[in-house]
């Protein structure tokens, strides 16, 4: 074609490319930099560097990563600080839009189409939340329907005022991040509401904001159908236990939680999913399926804190950096796969013999179940021999358990997948 | 030409209809006006199954056979022409059972009717062949190798611009309250913004055309919206999916279609249910939750996808089975009413039609020399590529490499072009039909302040006001 001789697409060689410039991505960055892995791209789309976190004015960031309190804004500066320091390429306002055949990746940005041909990529795409579409709540469209992402941007960025009585659907921590930006904008939250029978925070966040904002929590109950023209006007919420429907005159909605990991670019690329997580399969190292590709953060978990997502940042560079010196990718791997209520565990894959000792990020695997479960004894078995079998402390869906590594040596590298299940779990009294 | 009326005619309706009609109108030395309720195809033709019709199962020697037949040849040439998405999947009709399948022989033979020759069987093999992720169980299937899929969008905004382009007077937000006959002929038009008159009304209502066919004095229809639920699943489920998947009408049940998009997303629906009240677009949970049952049989793993988002259409239909037209020269009164979801298809032959039948009816149509004015309208399909993926217009102008709406990759400078537009958009919908800002999987997760923003600096609305308005 005529245009691509007049405007070829300039291709750029770097040792390493990331995508994504939020906690997980610059912790990487900043981290390759001074292990000296050469030149470092990361590639942000967003305005600024930083990540999720911006948009969070409150407190309650930092503390496993850079040890001390942070806002979620200056945690956001901090982290864009020290990997520019340290003599990463920040390149933001620009968008990796998808690979090209010979494994580039694809960006555009006001600067023009380029190509990106590096020699070790790091997948750090983070999540969303579901907005009320993914989770086919029924009724009208009309406006004041948001997530959090939207609603923190709208009133931290914007200066919005988003409504005046608002319902918050979830109660995880970012409900209560949710509570707080409501809080800001002068809105107040006539009511919480969880599918669970339990909020699934921090016990002190549920007690202080209880007090600060007597937002009454709703549990066992679902958002059925939005009602509204133009803006809302109620919804309608079903006690999930009796199935009765009431009324909640409202003005704005906010569907919080219910992350899903943002993974395209992966699925582009060709990467196999963990059906559990739908976040790319990666072993202890963060290899992907695809040679030369790694994940990290909260693209293979949605979602866990921000300095979690950070130090998974940090811990893929030791496989990025063994890749750079040559070593071989591994091509064969032990699936990890969950059985209900079990939902997921990353890392979900175990890499070959030589291998098996190596660490996960944080020295664990985390598990996640679809229900709340009380004092569970878990099995992890492979081709009907049990490798571990232990009790763990409560499972709050949407919060992540701690499972030991140890039991990975005892793993055939050339036998089926590793399955877990739940062998018992008490009830809820 | 009377100057005695503000207009020659005042078409009601700037959906698929009307703005057609405004299109072909237009050509002609006429005052026109061209009035919707809100903006241009926002109403029901914003929401339809996206797909360009043969007419091959229309009922033979209906108005809406023919006009869709014609209609078909026009659109896919204006597409061409003024740069509308379209992409040529052909459809196939597929049986699940011995019912279904003994029903082609009386399909093919309406297509025929219809004059429509190109409808074949073909056998199980060759279907799983074309459609490796079909469910199990298909026993074979009709091709209908011209019904393609379209973008639903463009083709109402390309008519009313290039009526506008040439004059025509552009009265959004104005919903018409009512029609008086003038004395000398013609008339008054009271609407929520004032009167005007006009010597011929012309009804495109769609939705509401049985209104204002009786505002103008007629009775004989009513429409009754059928509902339609329908579900866009996420674009990672694109590949699944090559042609348009039809259902096979049997009379005991209608079925659903799984389609692409020209967007590259995939549909699910719609379901049919006749309801009461013209504004009733909610989802439900019994129509969603039927859909996935459906989606389950006809490709399970679609249903696995990511649901982007759900919406209800509603079809004009009336208790004939043909489209409701009327030019009556004596009272300059002409209705284009009860158009279905056939109607994106038809238009331009609809257009084609009316002109001949007011020439018919003694109206001296005379054509302006300087004929329409060229379009090419912003490109918003996959199919070719997008302003983010052209180096030269990036270069060219740096504003199409900025991506404001990550997951469908609308940049700043669509959405700025948009609002500098001959009908620039008043909300947030009216950017989305324009620019595909805001449909995509995050759903404003992302980028909803910030495209609020980039569209409040091109228009006179804060970003405060674009949120308030109707979605």
């Amino acid at each position: 074609m005529s245009t691509t001789t007049k405007h070829p697409i300039p291709t750029e060689n770097v040792d390493v490319a990331i995508v994504g410039g939020g906690p997980c991505g610059l912790a990487a960055a900043t981290e390759l930099r001074r292990a000296g892995a050469g030149t470092v791209v990361v590639v942000e789309r967003e305005h600024e560097a930083g990540g999720i976190p911006r948009h969070a004015r409150h407190q309650g960031f930092g503390l496993r990563d850079l040890r001390r309190p942070m806002s979620g804004s200056d945690y956001a500066a901090r982290w864009a600080e020290l990997a520019s320091i340290a003599g990463a390429e920040l390149r933001t306002d620009t968008q990796a839009t998808g690979w090209t055949e010979s494994g580039e990746l694809e960006l555009t940005g006001r600067s023009g189409r380029r190509r990106l041909c590096a020699r070790a990529v790091i997948l750090a795409t983070g999540c969303r939340e579901r907005p009320r579409t993914a989770r086919l709540v029924p009724g009208t469209r009309p406006q004041g329907v948001m997530t959090t992402g939207m609603l923190q941007q709208l009133v931290y960025l914007r200066g919005e005022a988003p409504g005046r009585q608002a319902v918050v659907v979830g109660a995880e921590h970012v409900s209560f991040s949710a509570l707080l930006t409501l809080e800001h904008a002068s809105a107040k939250a006539i009511a919480m509401l969880t599918s669970h029978p339990h909020h699934q925070t921090f016990a002190a966040a549920r007690a202080v904001s209880a007090v600060r904002f007597r937002a009454p929590l709703l549990t066992r109950t679902a958002v059925t159908t939005i009602y509204g023209r133009r803006r809302v006007e109620a919804v309608e919420v079903t006690d999930l236990e009796t199935g009765q429907t009431r009324e909640l005159p409202c003005d704005l909605v906010v569907f919080t939680a219910d992350w899903i990991p943002d993974h395209e670019l992966a699925v582009l690329g060709g990467i196999n999913l963990d059906p559990g997580t739908r976040g790319p399969i990666v072993d202890q190292a963060l290899h992907t399926t695809r040679p030369g590709v790694f994940a990290a953060g909260n693209l293979l978990h949605g979602a866990e804190t921000a300095d979690v997502a950070a130090l998974t940042g940090r811990h893929v560079t030791a496989g990025v950096v063994r890749h750079l010196q040559g070593d071989p990718w591994p091509t064969t791997s032990v699936h990890l796969q969950c059985a209900d209520p079990l939902h997921w565990i990353v890392p979900n894959a175990l890499i070959g013999s030589a291998a098996t000792d190596v660490q996960p990020a944080r020295q664990r695997f985390l598990l996640r179940a679809h229900r709340e479960l009380i004092g569970p004894r878990v099995e992890l078995a492979q081709d009907g021999r049990q490798l571990w079998r232990g009790r763990l402390p409560r499972v709050m869906p949407g919060r992540s358990a701690r499972l030991p590594t140890h039991w990975t040596r005892r793993v055939n590298p050339q036998g089926g997948p590793v399955s877990a299940r739940v062998l018992t779990a008490r009830r809820r009294s | 030409m009377s100057r005695s009326h503000d207009y020659d005619m005042a078409i009601i309706g700037a959906g698929d209809i009307g703005s057609a009609l405004a299109r072909e109108l237009a050509r002609f030395d006429l005052r026109l006006a061209l009035i919707d309720a809100g903006d241009v195809g926002a109403g029901t033709s914003k929401a339809n199954t996206a797909i360009l019709h043969t007419g091959y199962d229309a009922k033979p020697s209906t108005m809406e056979a023919k006009l869709v037949a014609r209609g078909h040849g026009l659109l896919m040439t204006y597409a061409d022409e003024v740069g509308i998405p379209l992409e040529r999947t052909g459809a196939l009709l597929v049986a699940w059972n011995d019912d279904q399948l003994a029903h082609y022989p009386a399909i093919q033979d309406n297509a025929r009717r219809n004059g429509y020759a190109k409808i074949r069987e073909i056998s199980r093999d060759e279907l799983y062949r074309r459609e490796p992720s079909l469910g199990h169980g298909a026993l074979g299937a009709l091709e209908v190798p011209d019904e393609h899929i379209i973008c639903p969008w463009t083709p109402p905004l390309a008519c009313a611009t290039q009526a506008v382009l040439a004059g025509t007077d552009l009265r959004r937000d104005t919903r018409v309250t009512g029609l008086d006959r003038l004395r000398d002929g013609g008339w008054r038009v009271e609407s929520t913004r004032g009167a005007l008159s006009a010597r011929w009304v012309i009804n495109a209502a769609g939705l509401y055309s049985d209104e204002v066919h009786r505002m103008a004095g007629r009775e004989g229809f009513t429409v009754t919206p059928r509902r339609g639920e329908l579900i866009v699943f996420d674009k990672l489920s694109r590949p699944l999916v090559k042609h348009v998947l039809l259902p096979v009408p049997t009379g005991t049940t209608k079925g659903v279609l799984v389609a692409p998009t020209v967007f590259g997303n995939v549909l699910l629906g719609p379901t049919a249910v006749d309801i009461d009240d013209k504004t009733e677009t909610r989802t439900t949970a019994e129509g969603l939750a039927a859909l996935r049952v459906h989606g389950e049989r006809i490709m399970p793993e679609l249903v696995s996808h990511e649901v982007t988002a759900t919406y209800t259409g509603l079809r004009a239909a009336t208790e004939h089975p043909d489209y409701q037209l009327t030019v009556d020269g004596t009272d300059g009164y002409v209705c284009a009413g009860g158009v279905r979801s056939t109607g994106l298809t038809s238009a331009l032959a609809l257009a084609e039609w009316v002109r001949d039948e007011l020439d018919a009816a003694g109206e001296a149509l005379r054509e302006r020399p300087e004929g329409l004015p060229a379009l090419r309208m912003p490109n918003i399909g996959e199919a070719s590529p997008r302003p983010y993926a052209q180096p030269e217009k990036i270069a060219a102008d740096p504003a199409y490499g900025d991506v404001v709406c990550f997951c469908e990759r609308v940049t700043r400078g669509e959405i700025r072009d948009a609002a500098h537009s001959p009908i620039p958009p008043t909300d947030l919908d009216g950017l989305r039909r324009r620019t595909r800002t805001l449909m995509g999987r995050c759903q404003g997760f992302y980028c909803g302040a910030h495209v609020a923003g980039a569209l409040a600096e091109h228009s006179a609305q804060t970003v405060g006001e674009l949120w308030e308005r109707p979605s």
